[in-house]
């Protein structure tokens, strides 16, 4: 198997990262954890925004892999957290298969407006479920990796850590090739011109299809490594402005490179830790603002002050 | 059969409050093409101007309680149409020509903006206006016993609903519009003002949104996030019914109402669930909502 340049840096940063997270204190592992792993659920939204889809509710399949992760060890006897997350990415792609088939027939505002309804579905589902604690959710813990069970919360914390970035790393890489792969070049034609991808004799609709499952699964991944490090999962995983937040995260990072989102992820999260600290009350309103300013002066997102794309070139 | 009553009371009255909610949402998407995030927001505008008014008319004692409801109205419409003008003028404008999803994106930018404006005017405490609510008393339906407020709104709601109607379907300022629905650059070309049109139709929309709003404070506790709550009920009743009819609106808000009222009774856990199952199922059979028109795809 051969590296590109993208895989060997996506790769060494990595390693940087692992090898950062034995020394760093604790509150910045936790912190770069959960934007590691929502960037893994909006690398699933921004998928489908190659194709020209917007979901409104990717918060299904974050919600999904959350609770699929915490109801394993809690009620099946699942402890093993990689099987666990393995088990949610599977759940999420049988859900996504049977919502797919619905969902692939529509485009712009339809698709956005019932991906949310799907996710609406789960949260009214979760929020009367006396079981999973309602509106509470349930806590995640005693959870092991290959037999060996963290014993201090300092531990754990760097395990999911670690867990959070190889499985960044593999996903990356694996988009990273997806998107250069006739498939993925094809998603963006869907979102050019779709009629015209149907006159080179190709299927969009199961082009989205395979491309939404795929998403899915990315989602539920990122949504199951963020119940191992906060350990605890609520409906509120699955409620709107969740998935609203992807969607955030998705412009702000733009679709650009697959890096993208995980930088993006980590602004996102170092803004808001520090806004909730000192102005509470317009934390909101920073990000409203930001997402206007982001949509006028960079439509293709942050990356494209990175990029060293020529100026006038269109893509 | 009490319960049966029961359900067709509370369907009603919910589906006349979804109706007030939704319909606004619909105006503006019919002429202007814009799914409007923020509408929930124009909601809690209304619904947190009204409550602050009335609940200082009556901690002060000034006059007689009908006043109450001229106030709670007033708000309304002046919060709805300041808004609505800043809005519109001020953003929307601006961004007027792109994509329909990224209008989309766009309002849920000037919702996260609008709900943190409203934090900071009136403060994260609720807000009780429940006087006008409890001062027109109650009637009896055989064992039931249902507030005349509530009554009031599904009368309220069907008078709004008509005249919405009537304005399109029977002025020549709703037949300019209906043009503009139609097609927007044959009627530039025909020379109607799109632009004031744009911003009357999304002065009403906001309006109405705020008017609804105000319309719920003295039942509800008007507190931070009640937008956020009402704007995806507000978009499955607009999509079951079809986005952008009127119509539509109403159908989609008694079927949603109506079939929510039965769940309460019948089925508690599946509350919230029901909503979006008929959602679900009507776009699965309808994609384009019980009302709306096909669109060719266009190359």
């Amino acid at each position: 198997m051969r590296f590109d340049k993208t895989e060997i840096s996506l790769a060494l940063v990595a390693i940087a990262c692992v090898l950062f997270g034995f020394v760093s204190p604790g509150w910045l592992i936790f912190l770069l954890t959960i934007a590691l792993a929502k960037a893994l659920v909006v690398q699933g939204v921004v998928m489908q925004m190659r194709s020209g889809l917007v979901s409104f509710g990717q918060g299904l399949f974050y919600c999904i892999g959350g609770y699929t992760v915490g109801m394993g060890g809690q009620f099946f006897g699942i402890h093993d957290a990689i099987a666990a997350l393995a088990l949610g990415m599977a759940v999420a792609i049988v859900v996504a298969m049977i919502l797919g088939l619905l969902l692939t027939r529509y485009r712009d505002i339809f698709f956005a407006m019932l991906s949310l309804a799907f996710s609406m579905i789960l949260f009214g589902i979760l929020v009367k479920s006396q079981g999973l604690g309602s509106t509470d959710g349930f806590n995640v813990h005693n959870w092991t990796v290959f037999g060996w069970a963290p014993e201090t919360g300092a531990d754990s914390q760097q395990t999911v850590f670690t867990m959070t970035v190889l499985a960044g790393l593999l996903i990356a890489v694996l988009i990273h090739r997806y998107t250069k792969a006739g498939i993925g070049v094809i998603c963006e034609a869907v979102r050019e011109n779709e009629v015209r991808v149907e006159y080179l004799g190709l299927s969009p609709r199961w082009l989205l299809y395979g491309n939404y499952v795929a998403a899915a699964s990315v989602s539920a991944l990122g949504g199951g490594l963020t119940a191992l490090a906060t350990g605890h999962v609520d409906p509120e995983m699955a409620y709107w402005t969740t998935s609203g937040e992807f969607i955030f995260i998705a412009l702000l990072g733009g679709l650009g490179h697959v890096a993208a989102p995980f930088i993006a992820a980590i602004v996102f999260s170092v803004v808001r830790t520090y806004s909730i600290e000192f102005v509470p009350n317009t934390w909101q309103m920073i990000l409203g603002f930001t997402l206007l300013g982001v949509i006028v002066f960079l439509p293709k997102g942050l990356w494209s002050l990175v990029s060293r794309e020529k100026s006038g070139e269109r893509t | 059969m009490t319960s049966l009553l029961a359900v067709l009371i509370d369907g009603s009255i919910y589906a006349s409050w979804l109706f007030l909610v939704a319909a606004g949402l619909t105006v503006i998407y019919g002429v202007m093409r814009i799914l409007n995030m923020a509408h929930g927001s124009f909601y809690a505008i209304g619904a947190y101007s009204a409550a602050s008014l009335v609940g200082w008319y009556f901690n002060n004692g000034i006059g007689p309680a009908w006043i109450s409801y001229l106030l709670l109205v007033g708000a309304a419409l002046v919060a709805g149409l300041i808004v609505g003008v800043i809005v519109e003028r001020g953003l929307l404008r601006l961004m007027y020509g792109r994509d329909e999803i990224l209008m989309v994106i766009i309002t849920y930018a000037l919702l996260l903006i609008l709900e943190d404006t409203m934090k900071i005017v009136w403060g994260v405490s609720p807000y009780f206006a429940y006087q006008p609510y409890t001062e027109l008393g109650r009637t009896a339906f055989g064992l039931l016993k249902v507030s005349n407020y509530d009554l009031a709104l599904v009368g309220v709601s069907a008078v709004l609903g008509l005249g919405l109607w009537a304005w399109l379907e029977r002025t020549n300022q709703g037949k300019v519009l209906r043009a503009v629905i139609h097609d927007r650059e044959i009627a530039v070309a025909m020379g109607v003002n799109v632009r004031l049109m744009f911003t009357i139709t999304f002065v009403l929309g906001t309006t109405l949104g705020a008017l609804a709003g105000a319309l719920t404070a003295p039942a509800i506790s008007v507190v931070p996030g009640i937008g956020i709550e009402v704007i995806v009920l507000a978009f499955a009743v607009v999509v079951i019914g079809g986005l952008g009819s009127i119509g539509g609106a109403a159908v989609g808000a008694l079927l949603v109402g109506l079939s929510r009222a039965a769940a309460v009774h019948y089925a508690p856990e599946f509350e919230l669930f029901v909503i979006y199952g008929v959602m679900s199922l009507v776009l699965a059979f309808r994609p384009e909502g019980l009302f709306g028109r096909t669109m060719a795809r266009k190359i």
